[in-house]
C-alpha cells in the first residue's frame, strides 16, 4: 500500500469512527444545537433590535453563535479520546500522526457545518431574511474550516492540561479573531448584496488564514501528542 | 551559572544609562509639537515599547521552533522570558496609547488597528501563560508553549490586516504629509533623532531584562532539582 | 542483535525527576517476561517507552532490530498493547471497534480476522453490542483482541488484571495463554503474583528505576514467587544489599 493510500485510509477511518460514534450518542451535535438556540434567543432579547437593524447585526450574531458552539464541539470531540485513554490507542497505530489530525479536524468540521445547516434556516425564519445565498454558504465553509483547523490543534493541547474546560476558548478566541472578523464582514456583505469586489478582500483573508493555519497545525500536531 | 556574569552587570549599567539619556532627550531636546503639545512626547516611548513587544514575541516564536526541533530545555526558558517581557512592553504600549488618545480624540479608547491588535496580542500571550500554568510536566509544557507561541505570532499580522480593513484612525506617523489625517504630524529631524534613540534605548533595556528573566528561570529550575534531591 | 528487545542504559527524566536510571533489559523471542515491582518503580513508564508512547531521555531501545524512537512507525506495526485502560470507544460496538483498529493497522482479510479474534476472546455472541454496555472484564478481553488483531510479534501488557473479579481474571488468563502460545513474546507488568506465576517464563523485578533481579521460572526459590519478590525488595532496602 503506498504511503498516500494508507494515509487517506487512516484519515478516513478516523472520520468514520467519529461520525459513527456521534451518530450513536448524538452528544456533540445536540449540545451544539441547544446552545445555538439559546444564544439566538438570548441575543434577541439582549439586543432588542428594530427589524431593519436586525438584518445588519445578524451576521455578527450568527458567527458569535457558531464560534461558541464550535468550542463546545471541539472540547467534546477531544475529551472522548482522552477519557478512556483512546488517544493512546490512536497513537499506537502505525499511521502518520498528521492523518489522525486531519481525521479529527474533518470530523469536527462536519459537526460544525451540520450545526450551521440547522442554524441558518432558523435564523432565516426568526429574522425574516434568506440566508441561503451561495456566497454566504461559501463563507460559512471557509470560516468553519479555519476555526476548526486551529481549534482541533488547540483542543488537543487543552484537553491534556489541568484547566481543560476553560482553557480552549481562552486559547482559541484571540487567535481566531481574523477568521471571525473576516467571516462576519463577508457574511454581512452577502446579506446586504454588496458587490463582489467589496467582499473579495474578506474572502481572500479567509483563504489565506485557512491555508496558513491548516498547514502549520498539520506540521506541529505530532509534537502535541507525543510524549 | 550561579554567579552573575560581569557582562550582565555591564548591560545593567548600559540599560540604565540609555534609558535616562532617552528620557532626558524626550523632555529637553525634542521640540514641542505644534498641534498636540506635550502629550505627543508619549509617542516616543509608545512606539518603542510596541516595537520591543513585537520583537519579543518574534523571539518567542523563533525559540519555540528551535525547541521543537532540539528539545533542549534552555530554549523554553528563553521563550517564557520573552513572552513575559513582551507582555510588559505591550501593556506599556497599549496604556501609553490610551494616554495619548485621550487629549487628542477625547476618548480613552479608539478601536484603531494597531492598538486593537496590540490588545488582542496581549490576550494571546496571557492565554500562553494560562496554558503553561495548566501543565505540570516541564517537557510537555515546553512543547505546548512553543506551539502556541508560533501559532500566536502567526495570527498577529492576520489580525492586524483584518482589523485594518475594518477601520482606521491611527496616526500615520512616518512619512505622511497629509495634514488631514487625524493625529498625524511630520517629524522634524530632531524628533527623528529622539525617536530612533528611544528605540535603541528600549531595545537595550529589553535585552537586559530578558537576560535577567532567563537567569531567574534557570535558577528556579535548579532550586526545583535540589528540592527533589533533598526529598528523595 | 538477535534478541527481540534490547534496552541499554535507558534513562527517562520528567523534568528534574529521574524515573528510569540506566536500565538494561533483554528479551528473546518467545519469552513471557513478568515485570514486578512496587508502585512508582517506573513499570508503567517503561512499558510506555517500549510501546513507543514515550521517548527515552537517554540510552538505546531496540525492538525487532528497529530503534526507538527514530523508527517508531516500523515498531508499532509489530506491537500489541494492553493497558489498564481499555482504549476502546464506548459508543461503538465491539465489531465496529475492531473494524476501526483493523483499518488503522491495515489488517488484510479483516472481516475474517475479526471473527477469529472474537472467537478467541469469547466475545462472538456480543459483537454487535456497544462497548459501554460491557463489563470491565469483557472490555479487557476485547482489548486483548484489539491488541492481537494485526498479529504482532510482541505483546505489552500493563496491569491488565486491574479492576477485574476472579471470573474475569480467569477468562483473561485463558485468553492470554492462548495468545502467548503462538510464538509471541510477551512482557507484562502485574501486581497479581499468584496469577502471573502460572503465566510467565521469567520474572524481573524493577525497583527505583532499575531492573535489580531476573529469574527464570525453573530457578525460582522453593517458596515460590512471592518469596523471591519479597527477598529481592528486602535486599534493595538494606544497606548491605545491592545498592542503588
Amino acid at each position: 500500500m503506498s504511503g498516500l493510500t494508507s494515509f487517506l485510509s487512516a484519515m478516513g477511518a478516523v472520520i468514520w469512527k467519529d461520525l459513527r460514534a456521534e451518530w450513536r450518542s448524538r452528544e456533540i451535535v445536540s449540545a451544539m444545537l441547544v446552545f445555538t438556540l439559546l444564544v439566538i434567543i438570548i441575543f434577541n432579547f439582549a439586543l432588542d433590535l428594530q427589524p431593519n437593524i436586525r438584518a445588519g447585526i445578524s451576521a455578527g450574531v450568527l458567527w458569535v453563535t457558531l464560534a461558541f458552539a464550535g468550542t463546545l464541539g471541539l472540547n467534546r470531540s477531544m475529551a472522548v479520546e482522552k477519557d478512556r485513554g483512546c488517544l493512546d490507542g490512536l497513537l499506537l497505530a502505525p499511521v502518520d500522526r498528521a492523518a489522525i489530525y486531519l481525521g479529527k479536524a474533518l470530523a469536527n468540521l462536519v459537526f460544525m457545518l451540520l450545526v450551521a445547516l440547522i442554524a441558518l434556516p432558523l435564523y432565516g425564519i426568526l429574522y425574516n431574511t434568506n440566508l441561503f445565498i451561495p456566497g454566504l454558504l461559501l463563507t460559512v465553509v471557509l470560516g468553519a474550516e479555519g476555526y476548526v483547523a486551529v481549534g482541533t490543534l488547540l483542543a488537543s493541547m487543552a484537553v491534556q492540561a489541568r484547566t481543560r474546560d476553560i482553557l480552549l476558548p481562552i486559547l482559541l478566541f484571540p487567535v481566531a479573531v481574523p477568521v471571525v472578523v473576516a467571516a462576519v464582514k463577508a457574511t454581512g456583505g452577502f446579506l446586504a448584496g454588496l458587490a463582489w469586489s467589496e467582499i473579495q478582500p474578506w474572502i481572500t483573508l479567509l483563504v489565506v488564514y485557512d491555508v496558513i493555519f491548516t498547514s502549520v497545525a498539520f506540521m506541529v500536531f505530532d509534537s502535541i501528542v507525543e510524549e | 551559572m550561579l554567579q552573575k556574569p560581569k557582562l550582565l552587570t555591564v548591560l545593567d549599567v548600559a540599560a540604565i544609562a540609555f534609558f535616562v539619556a532617552a528620557t532626558g532627550l524626550v523632555f529637553f531636546y525634542a521640540p514641542l509639537e505644534r498641534v498636540m503639545g506635550a502629550v505627543q512626547k508619549v509617542f516616543y516611548f509608545h512606539v518603542a515599547a510596541g516595537w520591543v513587544g513585537m520583537l519579543s514575541f518574534l523571539v518567542a516564536a523563533v525559540v519555540g521552533i528551535i525547541y521543537l526541533i532540539r528539545k533542549d530545555m534552555r530554549w523554553d526558558f528563553i521563550g517564557v522570558a520573552a513572552i513575559e517581557i513582551g507582555i510588559a512592553f505591550t501593556m506599556i504600549n497599549v496604556i501609553t496609547g490610551a494616554i495619548w488618545a485621550r487629549p487628542i480624540w477625547n476618548t480613552w479608547w479608539t478601536w484603531d488597528p494597531r492598538l486593537t491588535t496590540a490588545t488582542i496580542m496581549l490576550l494571546v500571550y496571557f492565554a500562553y501563560l494560562m496554558l503553561r500554568s495548566g501543565i505540570e510536566e516541564p517537557e510537555r509544557r515546553g512543547r505546548f508553549s512553543a506551539v502556541y507561541a508560533i501559532i500566536g505570532f502567526l495570527s498577529v499580522p492576520l489580525t492586524f490586516f483584518s482589523i485594518r480593513l475594518f477601520r482606521t484612525i491611527h496616526p500615520v506617523v512616518i512619512g505622511s504629509n497629509d495634514p488631514g489625517a487625524m493625529g498625524a504630524f511630520d517629524m522634524t529631524p530632531a524628533m527623528t533623532q529622539v525617536f530612533l534613540f528611544s528605540l535603541l534605548a528600549f531595545t537595550v533595556v529589553y535585552f537586559d531584562l530578558l537576560w535577567h528573566r532567563i537567569r531567574l528561570g534557570r535558577l528556579a529550575e535548579r532550586v526545583e532539582a535540589l528540592r527533589l534531591k533533598v526529598q528523595s | 542483535m538477535s534478541a527481540l528487545i534490547t534496552v541499554r542504559h535507558l534513562v527517562k527524566r520528567f523534568g528534574a525527576k529521574i524515573v528510569l536510571r540506566q536500565m538494561d533489559f533483554t528479551v528473546e523471542t518467545g519469552e513471557f517476561v513478568a515485570l514486578l515491582g512496587p508502585n512508582g518503580a517506573g513499570k508503567t513508564t517503561f512499558i510506555r517507552i517500549l510501546a513507543s508512547l514515550a521517548r527515552p531521555s537517554l540510552g538505546e531501545v531496540w525492538i525487532s532490530g528497529f530503534r526507538l524512537p527514530q523508527q517508531a512507525a516500523a515498531v508499532r506495526r509489530r506491537l500489541g498493547v494492553v493497558s489498564h485502560q481499555p482504549l476502546l470507544y464506548g459508543d461503538l460496538s465491539a465489531l465496529e471497534n475492531l473494524q476501526f483498529f483493523g483499518r488503522m493497522y491495515a489488517v488484510p482479510a479483516l472481516a475474517r480476522r475479526i471473527q477469529e479474534v472474537l472467537e478467541l476472546v469469547g466475545l462472538s455472541a456480543r459483537q454487535r453490542d456497544l462497548v459501554r454496555t460491557f463489563s470491565r472484564g469483557m472490555q479487557q478481553r476485547l482489548a486483548i483482541g484489539r491488541a492481537i488483531l494485526h498479529d504482532p510479534d510482541l505483546l505489552l501488557l500493563d496491569e491488565p488484571h486491574t479492576g477485574l473479579d476472579q471470573d474475569a481474571c480467569d477468562m483473561l488468563d485463558t485468553a492470554l495463554k492462548q495468545v502467548a502460545t503462538r510464538g509471541r513474546t510477551v512482557v507484562m507488568t502485574s501486581h497479581d503474583l499468584a496469577r502471573i506465576q502460572d503465566l510467565a517464563s521469567r520474572f524481573d523485578v524493577l525497583t527505583a528505576g532499575r531492573i535489580v533481579s531476573s529469574r527464570a521460572a525453573p530457578d525460582l526459590p522453593r517458596d515460590g514467587l512471592l518469596a523471591y519478590y519479597r527477598q529481592t525488595l528486602e535486599q534493595q532496602r538494606s544497606p548491605n544489599g545491592g545498592g542503588l
